[in-house]
């Protein structure tokens, strides 16, 4: 199948890594990759503070760049769930119904990377190694946006050598939530410091999660505090192998 | 872009809708409180706990689910034609109705009818709308004394605190603060009051026994009003508004003009919902139901006050109007994060948590409340929960940028978060300029010290306050692709 990587801007800009290991995984698994130049950002960051006439612009970018592709691949829940639940609302906001029609055929074919694997392409097992005790956390728009259920569990519980532990208290969000880690920091802070507390208490040497920005929020914590946790995204450990693809 | 003018907000002056500080600053204080925090924490994971309990035993939950959204957004397309009809039928049975503006209005209303019985005391059922308008403070200063009967509201009342939860209003305090609240404020109470929940509750039953049989007047609230019989309904789960309904000659009740349900059937979806997502029980201890006058029986006066405050305001929003579907069970508090943590008073308004964060705004104008559709991370805890399916997420998206529009419409320069926006809009909204600022971005490495930046300069200070930032990589994903997969070749574009 032929699949366009929408990298994210955020992986784009601060983890390649995600986005490498998304290509490499579906390489692996006999997929041909492409990666739009034109792509920038969703828009996300803009419609949740309020922005909406600013991200009208990026919707109509993402539109025009996706737009002929037979699927797309985002590895994260919440720029997927933008896409899905947010582009055609900015479209009829600003009163282009044309835009919005085509931000839905978009949003039919665009998928959060475990969508892709578990709905599109049917593997559970990627054929991945890894040999480290991980933890999940469901990130809320994967969860609740997406409706993702148990599908990264699954392609996890078949990762080779992998020590997979239940994350405590585990649907609960970790506080980071856009802006609102800014904005109402204290707070963030508060929800940082329970997720903290239930992925240590797990012993997992790995956090994992299927969205580089609430990882970056817990991460960010869990160095902060020198716990020797740290977050890997979903799509690293997919792409481990114990031979070097 | 729609704009919102010229529908009347609930007005300045009076009432409970508005706080005294933007939530983020209110918020911090709460969290440095540990025993708000325990109590908070251990009540809210209470009430989860039962309400999944029962919600699971229903294998049609989710039909209920839209059978009650279906019967809100319904009445609420045709309100004015139901308020019409629940007025004729309510007069119709010897009931008086009054239509309020606003709280002003309704406290005038109000007022009046309790002076023109003469009473000095009247009792009250657990109602928010009542304390939405203020209605206490506006009877202290006729001379009239209401007396809170329901459990929590009384605790409240005594303490001369504020309700932080909408069913559950002394949720923030613990038995042995509620010991000595009694104490002090409670007239000939035991001084060997122990802390115990059932002598807590034996102390208020016969302090409040005195005043029930006294009472001339009553005020209630309506959990809903049924349009065709003209029947109102209050649940509740002490017996206390049973006693106050049914007691006193009179009784008045304010009602929000949303509370409309067309027919006695969509009681039986209701009555299912409400108890469930509330308490946690599968029906709520009492429920009761009056229709006009029982000539013999009960109250010989009773009076509908329908209240707008700034309800035609919110249906006037299309986004937002199904928050006027909210039955007042408080699920959506039970299960956020931030109110866990912050509990009701950061919120400002009688209307804390997730629905109040949307309702709050709306009925006061974002102008008053500019905070509170900020104070939530979007995590969408509170529409899993929600009997009516009430998209809370989508309105607090739909409401922060009704906040970006609206300050935009004042004469003023753009504050540095419009800029921040403008320019990232700006940058993202072309390749080349993304590419461009990726690379500045790696001007953060030089913050980097040993692998990673716990310290940045604002506004991304308030970041690296209590987490460190990601040292950015030497090279982009695109610059990876360039150099990986596109030596030469032009593929992938």
């Amino acid at each position: 199948m032929r699949i366009a990587l929408f990298v994210t801007c955020l992986a784009d800009t601060l983890y390649p890594r995600v986005g490498q290991a998304t290509v490499r995984l579906l390489e692996r698994l006999g997929h041909q990759v492409s990666f739009p130049r034109a792509q920038t950002c969703c828009g996300q960051m803009h419609v949740n503070t309020g922005y909406q006439r600013q991200a009208l612009a990026l919707v109509r970018r993402h539109v025009a760049v996706f737009g002929d592709c037979e699927a797309v691949v985002v590895p994260s829940g919440s720029c997927a769930g933008s896409i899905r639940h947010q582009h055609a609302m900015v479209a009829r906001r600003f009163g282009d119904e044309a835009l919005a029609r085509r931000a839905q055929e978009v949003a039919k074919r665009t998928f959060e990377l475990s969508e892709l694997l578990v709905d599109v392409l049917g593997v559970e097992d990627v054929g991945a190694y890894y040999p480290h005790r991980v933890t999940y956390h469901p990130t809320c728009h994967s969860l609740r946006m997406l409706a993702v259920g148990d599908r990264p569990l699954r392609l996890l519980r078949n990762v080779a050598g992998i020590d997979l532990v239940e994350l405590p208290d585990a649907d609960v969000c970790c506080g980071f939530g856009g802006t609102f880690a800014v904005k109402n920091g204290d707070m963030s802070t508060a929800m940082l410091a329970d997720k903290m507390r239930n992925v240590l208490s797990t012993g997992a040497e790995i956090c994992t999660a299927g969205d580089s920005s609430c990882l970056m929020h817990i991460g960010g914590g869990l160095s902060r505090l020198r716990t020797g946790t740290r977050t890997v995204h979903l799509a690293e450990i997919l792409a481990a192998t114990q031979v070097r693809t | 872009m729609t704009t919102f003018l010229g529908l009347p907000t609930a007005p300045r002056g009076v009432g409970h809708l508005r706080g005294s500080e933007p939530f983020p600053a209110a918020a911090s204080r709460a969290l440095d409180d540990a025993q708000l925090r325990r109590n908070l924490g251990k009540a809210t994971a209470t009430i989860r706990g039962k309400r999944a309990r029962v919600v699971a035993e229903l294998p049609d939950w989710e039909e209920l689910r839209e059978a009650g959204r279906a019967i809100k957004a319904h009445t609420m397309a045709h309100l004015d034609q139901y308020l019409e009809q629940m007025e004729t039928e309510f007069t119709a049975r010897g009931g008086t109705v009054h239509w309020a503006r606003d709280a002003a209005e309704a406290n005038r209303i109000v007022t009046d009818l309790v002076q023109a019985t003469g009473a000095k005391e009247v009792v009250k059922v657990k109602s928010i709308v009542t304390d939405e308008i203020g209605l206490n403070d506006a009877l202290a200063a006729a001379g009239i004394e209401p007396v809170e009967t329901d459990l929590a509201e009384l605790i409240v009342q005594l303490g001369h605190d504020r309700p932080s939860h909408i069913l559950v209003p002394a949720i923030h305090r613990n038995r042995s603060e509620i010991r000595e609240i009694f104490l002090r404020e409670m007239a000939g109470v035991d001084p060997h009051l122990t802390d115990q929940p059932a002598a807590l509750a034996e102390a208020a039953r016969l302090h409040l026994r005195r005043k029930f049989l006294a009472a001339r007047v009553g005020i209630s609230g309506a959990n809903f009003a049924v349009a065709r019989t003209g029947t109102l309904c209050v649940v509740e789960s002490e017996g206390n508004g049973r006693m106050c309904l049914t007691l006193p000659r009179t009784l008045i009740t304010v009602m929000g003009i949303e509370k409309v349900v067309p027919a006695f059937a969509d009681l039986g979806v209701f009555l299912q919902l409400l108890p469930r997502s509330a308490t946690g029980e599968r029906m709520n201890p009492y429920t009761s139901m009056w229709t006009g006058v029982t000539p013999g029986d009960g109250p010989q006066q009773v009076h509908l006050v329908l209240l707008d405050n700034g309800r035609t305001a919110v249906l006037a929003d299309q986004t937002g109007r199904q928050a006027l579907h909210c039955i007042r069970c408080s699920a959506c508090l039970n299960v956020c994060p931030v109110y866990e943590r912050a509990g009701g008073h950061a919120y400002g308004s009688v209307y804390p948590g997730p629905i109040g964060a949307v309702l709050s705004p709306m009925l006061t104008g974002i102008e008053d409340n500019a905070s509170l559709p900020y104070a939530s991370t979007l995590c969408g805890a509170c529409y899993d929960v929600c009997p009516v399916k009430i998209d809370i997420p989508s309105i607090l998206v739909h409401l922060r940028a009704r906040k970006v529009a609206e300050s935009r419409t004042g004469i003023r320069l753009p504050d540095a978060e419009a800029l921040t926006m403008a320019a990232a809009g700006w940058v993202m909204s072309s390749p080349a300029r993304f590419g461009a600022a990726q690379r500045a971005s790696r001007l953060g490495r030089l913050f980097a010290r040993r692998g990673r930046i716990s310290r940045l300069p604002p506004p991304l200070a308030a970041w690296t306050a209590a987490r460190d930032a990601p040292v950015p990589p030497p090279e982009t994903f695109r610059q990876w692709w360039r150099r990986e997969r596109e030596r030469g070749a032009d593929a992938g574009t």
